[in-house]
């Protein structure tokens, strides 16, 4: 099952590319020319992506090493003591929304360390698996169109984090 | 963003000098500068690609009947976009990526979707409620399979990597409709 959709996944991309390049064909499209003509746009997106990432990669590298990360995830492991979750998946629901490759060195480390079947082994995977680094999107997403008036989006992202951390942490605990 | 960004440098700020960590905090700026010079260079390359790919999407026409085929599926959500338009197509490739877990196409065909959907924005500039579902649909990351993380655990010899699976399904659903309904409720409180 896991392998025939993983096949699925690899099989994809060559198979819309194969197709979109033959309709484009009889649709009487000099497709080399029409791909040369859309992939000279892409410099442009990514010079306006550019400093936005940079705005926020700087910042959250620099909340990381000041120390702050770990005072923030102390203070969040004594706010939440109450649920009995290890401090390792308090990390990582701090880190996830910040950093995907430092959430996924994280992973790795929380694996070696605490055991591939382990409790905080077990909540860490599926947050994982369930969040999205949010602030990456956010800018990528926003510089590619230049959005300055962000209006509710932040708040709504953060919440929307915060309950999927709860709900992945819930689904471990029920079921396994 | 703006208060996000200035509460989370200067408490960073003020740590280090507690801390000690000075040194490593002005380190970690410039790593930090060094690796969006390197994720931007790396996402050159993938945007371009694709760009090209959905150029000859947009030549061959091709972007209208995928939007036709999918507006209504997409237009439940997405309220107010005309017609056959081809943010749908956009939108529509970009979920698909998500759910196959293909990052590589779906943040290239995801900026692509906010550049359609921008062309429908009245007030540039400022985000439309149709661009915020769209990034609050992106941040709860869709995905049937988290092939990633069935790699890591399985090469440190987990007794079923596969097992994550399930768990991992059931709270995304959870928390991607979860997300939804808090979009749609400030939006209604908001007004």
């Amino acid at each position: 099952m896991i392998e025939g959709i993983n096949y699925l996944s690899l099989l994809i991309i060559p198979l819309f590319i194969l197709f979109t390049i033959w309709y484009g064909t009889f649709k009487k499209v000099r497709v080399y020319d029409s791909f040369v003509a859309g992939a000279k746009e892409g410099p442009g997106i990514i010079l306006n992506i550019f400093p936005y990432l940079l705005t926020i990669f700087i910042v959250i590298k620099g909340f990381q090493a000041s120390g702050a990360f770990d005072a923030v995830r102390n203070g969040f492991y004594q706010l939440f003591s109450f649920a009995e979750v290890p401090i390792e998946v308090v990390s990582m629901a701090i880190i996830k929304p910040l950093s995907g490759s430092a959430s996924t060195a994280l992973f790795t480390d929380i694996v070696k360390t605490t055991g591939p079947d382990s409790v905080a082994t077990k909540m860490t995977a599926v947050i994982m698996g369930s969040a999205e680094t949010t602030f990456y999107v956010l800018a990528v997403y926003l510089g590619s169109v230049g959005i300055k008036k962000t209006r509710y989006l932040v708040p709504v992202c953060l919440t929307a984090d915060f309950i999927g951390i709860v709900v992945a942490v819930a689904v471990v605990k029920w079921l396994l | 963003m703006n208060a996000v960004w200035l509460i989370l440098f200067s408490v960073s700020i003020v740590f280090a000098i507690f801390t000690g960590n000075l040194d490593a905090f002005t380190k970690s700026i410039f790593e930090g500068a060094k690796s969006a010079v390197e994720v931007s260079l790396f996402l050159l390359g993938i945007v371009s690609v694709w760009m090209g790919i959905t150029r000859i999407l947009e030549d061959s026409g091709l972007i209208y009947r995928i939007a036709h085929l999918f507006r209504p599926v997409i237009s439940r959500l997405f309220r107010n976009i005309p017609g056959d338009h081809p943010s749908i197509s956009a939108i529509t490739l970009n979920v698909l990526a998500n759910l196959f877990g293909l990052g590589n196409a779906a943040t290239p065909l995801g900026i692509k979707a906010m550049q359609e959907l921008d062309t429908l924005n009245e007030e540039k500039g400022t985000i439309t409620f149709e661009m915020m579902t769209f990034i609050v649909l992106n941040t709860a990351s869709i995905q049937l399979i988290p092939f990633s993380v069935i790699g890591i655990l399985a090469s440190y010899n987990a007794v079923n990597p596969a097992g994550v699976v399930l768990p991992v399904l059931i709270a995304t659903v959870i928390s991607a409709l979860t997300a939804l309904v808090i979009l749609f409720s400030f939006r209604k409180v908001l007004k």
